[in-house]
């Protein structure tokens, strides 16, 4: 299969300038007769719903949520980046473009980027028109701050709730179409089969989870926006129901998976504390900018973090990065963790953790600033650090509560503890320029496709990302597939090719409840997660990978003969929506280590042991892996792995230096 | 980590909307260290294996802000701790052998789903009559051209963090939907992006809350008291001024 991008010739700074004044058009009358479905609710989902519908599209739009305001990204902290330079701090769509590369350390395409650097700029006009209230300076304009990977401040923010505050804009634009009657909207709703008719998409089966019924959906074009499927790994950040089931089902019909290994490990996220644990909580990495990372110099040290003495301390990331210090990239950031844990220096009661200390910047940063500005000569400790608490509280208040929440320990008196969770995935549905997969028809937005962040994501750019698919690209790429669907009349959903897939999922969800074995679905997620972890996460080698592809497919058999899935089809029952998602997660995860062994290079978040530099740094190959890999599901477990060479025309590859 | 906890649970069972439901006596073994929700993981897995059927509830980000959790934990919503959802509780705010009772929310506008799940679509409808500016993509100017008091933007964007999860409504006596309301309209009415549709967008979401079948104000607080993102008792009062003034006007 020769994989074609379909990037548009010219300079890079124009490409999508003029593919946006030449791609064929649907006209108004021709719009209302095509149907779209669009799959998930987030920020991707929720823009590219109201948008298409605003254009004249009908739109039908389905979430597992019992609201399409719950989606994940709902979730999301720290930021939105957007080249705005509204700091005049030398911040350019190219320098966005540029930190984005290099940031995923040359494995993205470079058309894909820029034009996602040039639309971002747009996003914020359009959230602020919504009414999103960001944070704004005392004059009345928006105000930035600094993430990881960058040295300009391009992150617009809401406390620590820009996720939330930008999908309820857009949930509020989807909603506002529901009302006007241009979108369908169909919650507590799974997808759980793409049909596909003359190799085209062209509908869906959708599970609805509260009947249990399984329904049919024609749509001219499939759109999944249907996020990311860190949860293989059990423990996340992710939301507990997120999952790969639609995104999996697409390339089980023909879809190519495009680089399923590479996975972002944040590096704060609280850690794990029992067996029992549902879920990780992040940290936001806006923390970063004024949390300073140490272990104790000596190994085993179990004094009170506040016993060791300055001297004492190793401020690891400032120790050997310092040019960028706490702020290097997040896979940088993780590795570097894992690394003093694994030599003995970890803290807290499991020795998996690391410090995370504002102490310093309260009181030299912004306690000493307060005490100037109140006149207040020679303070004592005590009063910087009383000053500098007050700004730190309005900073970062919300995060700080909720890690005393979870932790019942006072970050403001300790340390907080942190170590590295799987977080995002920068793998998923292979797309070309147009957001379209392999199989005609269907296209991936947002987190589900593999397409801007190469091995590794800046943080503040996956808000970015979700909408300019949403918002700024899907308008106008899906007119190039629609504008020659315009004579197609809806196909009626008795079309035997819609009866097939509902009766494979049917046989597929009936089989689960067969089984009728002694382990709940639970035990088996938990269980590949941790395989996936130890030999598919933050380090992987060739024998740990072969070793897991092993273990997955037996524990796979061993799910199909002995998990024990309660109730029945008909009627609310969440262990069988669990089931499906698992079972799923069991022929990803293979893939997974599949793709991680084919890929005999480090880069970015996909750290190869055997491919390091002396001084511990991923080591790429890129006369040989200069390339994403995208897989073709054979059927039965079996893969076959096609490569879309990338080309730097505008970029000198380098090796990455945060130092 | 920590000592074991054993917690009496009197659990809301309900096969689904039209069933009669009852309470349900569990003992758990929780930690401390434990969430709400994972003690009940740890109930559920062992009804499973014990052939039994496991107990319904809605959850899904497990960080406080999807607003998908839902429970009446002896009778407070989201339970006995301020400013928190039901998914930040840890059971280190219960004491050994505690006997707890939960329940789902309790209102006609939120018919039970199953258990401890109920529907709470009406919300959406809410939004949807009116909860939003009418601006189609590509038609904003630049976000500096309109400058913005960060007062002003401090103060709308308290309002916008309501969750949605419809604990003010549960804590209602009258299953009034006025905090959830008050705090949309609150953002809107306060934001130069809102004011065009400042008096339509208030009549209209007062309408479909009261087709929704949500009660009146009892003015005495609870919603605002029990709202785990702390959305103030002001929003209400707001939501009656923008209301009666859109009226005064004629709309």
């Amino acid at each position: 299969m020769k994989l074609d991008a379909k990037i548009p010739e010219g300079p890079l700074e124009q490409k999508w300038t003029k593919y946006k004044s030449s791609v064929p058009l649907v006209n108004p009358a021709n719009k209302r007769n095509l149907n779209i479905i669009v799959v998930g609710t987030g920020l991707a989902g929720a823009s590219a719903a109201a948008t298409l519908a605003e254009m004249g599209y009908q739109v039908s739009a389905f979430c597992f949520q019992d609201s399409p305001r719950r989606a994940h990204s709902i979730a999301a902290q720290g930021g939105i980046n957007a080249a705005k330079n509204y700091q005049n701090d030398g911040d350019s769509v190219h320098r966005l473009f540029y930190d984005t590369i290099k940031g995923g350390d040359y494995r993205s395409r470079e058309g894909n980027v820029h034009r996602l650097a040039e639309v971002s700029t747009n996003i914020i006009d359009q959230c602020v028109a919504q009414g999103v209230p960001f944070a704004r300076e005392y004059g009345g304009t928006l105000s930035n701050r600094s993430f990881g990977g960058t040295q300009v401040q391009r992150t617009f923010y809401a406390a620590g709730q820009t996720g939330q505050q930008l999908l309820l804009g857009a949930y509020s634009a989807l909603e506002r179409q529901v009302g006007l009657g241009n979108v369908k909207m169909y919650a507590r709703h799974e997808m759980v089969e793409v049909v596909k008719i003359d190799g085209k998409a062209r509908g869906i089966i959708a599970r609805n989870l509260v009947s249990g019924k399984l329904e049919r959906y024609f749509g001219h074009a499939v759109l999944l926006c249907t996020g990311g499927y860190g949860n293989v790994f059990y423990l996340s950040t992710n939301a507990m129901g997120s999952n790969v089931t639609a995104a999996w089902k697409a390339h089980k019909a023909g879809a190519l998976f495009g680089n399923p290994c590479f996975t972002q490990i944040h590096p704060t996220c609280i850690p794990v504390s029992g067996h029992y644990q549902s879920k990780l909580t992040l940290m936001s990495e806006s923390l970063r900018n004024d949390g300073r990372i140490w272990v104790p110099k000596k190994q085993g040290d179990t004094r009170h973090p506040n016993d060791i003495p300055e001297e004492e301390r190793d401020y690891y990331l400032e120790r050997r990065y310092p040019a960028f210090g706490n702020l290097v990239p997040r896979d940088i950031a993780s590795r570097a963790a894992k690394e003093r844990c694994d030599a003995g220096y970890g803290v807290g009661p499991s020795k998996m953790a690391v410090y995370l200390d504002f102490k310093y910047n309260m009181m030299n940063k912004y306690g000493r600033a307060e005490a100037t500005k109140h006149g207040i000569a020679n303070p004592d400790d005590e009063t910087l650090l009383r000053l500098g608490k007050d700004i730190i509280k309005e900073k970062y208040g919300n995060l700080f509560d909720m890690y005393k929440q979870i932790t019942a320990e006072d970050p403001y008196e300790v340390p907080m503890r942190i170590y590295p969770a799987v977080h995002y995935t920068m793998g998923g549905l292979w797309v070309d320029y147009e957001l379209q997969t392999t199989v005609p028809g269907l296209y991936a937005l947002g987190e589900a496709n593999f397409s801007d962040h190469g091995a590794n994501r800046l943080g503040a750019s996956a808000l970015m990302q979700g909408l300019a698919d949403g918002y700024f690209v899907i308008p106008y790429t899906i007119g190039n597939y629609l504008s020659k669907e315009i004579h197609t009349k809806p196909i009626p959903t008795d079309h035997e090719a819609f009866e097939e897939a509902e009766k494979r999922a049917n046989e597929r969800i009936s089989g689960f409840l067969k089984i009728k074995g002694t382990r709940t679905v639970e035990s088996y997620h938990r269980e590949l997660g941790l395989i996936m972890w130890d030999k598919c996460g933050m380090a992987r080698n060739e024998k740990g990978l072969k070793e897991a592809i092993e273990q997955i497919r037996a524990l796979r058999e061993d799910f199909y003969k002995n998990v024990r899935v309660p109730g029945s089809d008909s009627g609310f029952n969440p262990e069988l929506d669990k089931a499906g998602r698992v079972a799923d997660f069991l022929e990803l995860g293979e893939l997974m280590c599949l793709d991680a062994l084919a890929r005999e290079e480090s880069c970015g978040g996909h750290f190869r042991e055997e491919f390091q530099t002396e001084e511990g740094e991923a080591m790429r190959d890129d006369d040989k892996f200069l390339s994403v890999f995208a897989w073709e599901n054979k059927g039965n477990n079996d893969y076959e792995l096609h490569r879309e060479d990338l080309n730097y025309e505008n970029i000198k590859i380098q090796q990455r230096s945060y130092k | 980590m920590g000592n074991t906890m054993n917690i009496n649970l009197k659990v809301w069972r309900q096969q689904n909307e039209n069933a009669q439901g009852h309470f349900e006596e569990h003992k758990v073994q929780a930690s401390p260290d434990m969430s709400f929700l994972e003690m009940f993981d740890v109930l559920n897995e062992q009804l499973i294996e014990d052939g039994k059927d496991p107990i319904a509830f809605d959850h899904d980000c497990r960080e406080g802000i999807c607003g998908m959790c839902s429970m009446v934990i002896n009778g407070r919503p989201h339970g006995p701790k301020g400013g928190v959802t039901t998914c930040q509780l840890h059971m280190r705010s219960f004491k050994d052998g505690d006997t707890v009772v939960v329940e789902p929310w309790r209102a006609n506008a939120f018919p039970v789903i199953k258990d401890l799940s109920v529907n709470r679509s009406a919300f959406d409808r809410i939004i949807s009559s009116g909860g939003y500016v009418s601006v189609n993509t590509g038609n904003a100017v630049d976000a500096n051209s309109v400058l913005i008091p960060k007062d002003v933007a401090d103060t709308a964007f308290q309002a916008a963090t309501c969750i949605g999860c419809g604990a003010c409504v549960s804590a209602c006596k009258n299953a009034s939907a006025m905090l959830f309301v008050g705090a949309k309209v609150t953002q809107l009415s306060m934001l130069p992006q809102g004011q065009p549709e400042r008096e339509s967008r208030v009549v209209a979401m007062v309408d479909q809350m009261d087709a929704e079948g949500f009660g009146a104000c009892t003015n005495t607080g609870a919603c605002a008291a029990e709202c785990p993102k702390e959305i103030p008792l002001s929003v209400i009062a707001n939501l009656n001024r923008e209301y009666y003034k859109a009226k005064l006007n004629g709309k």
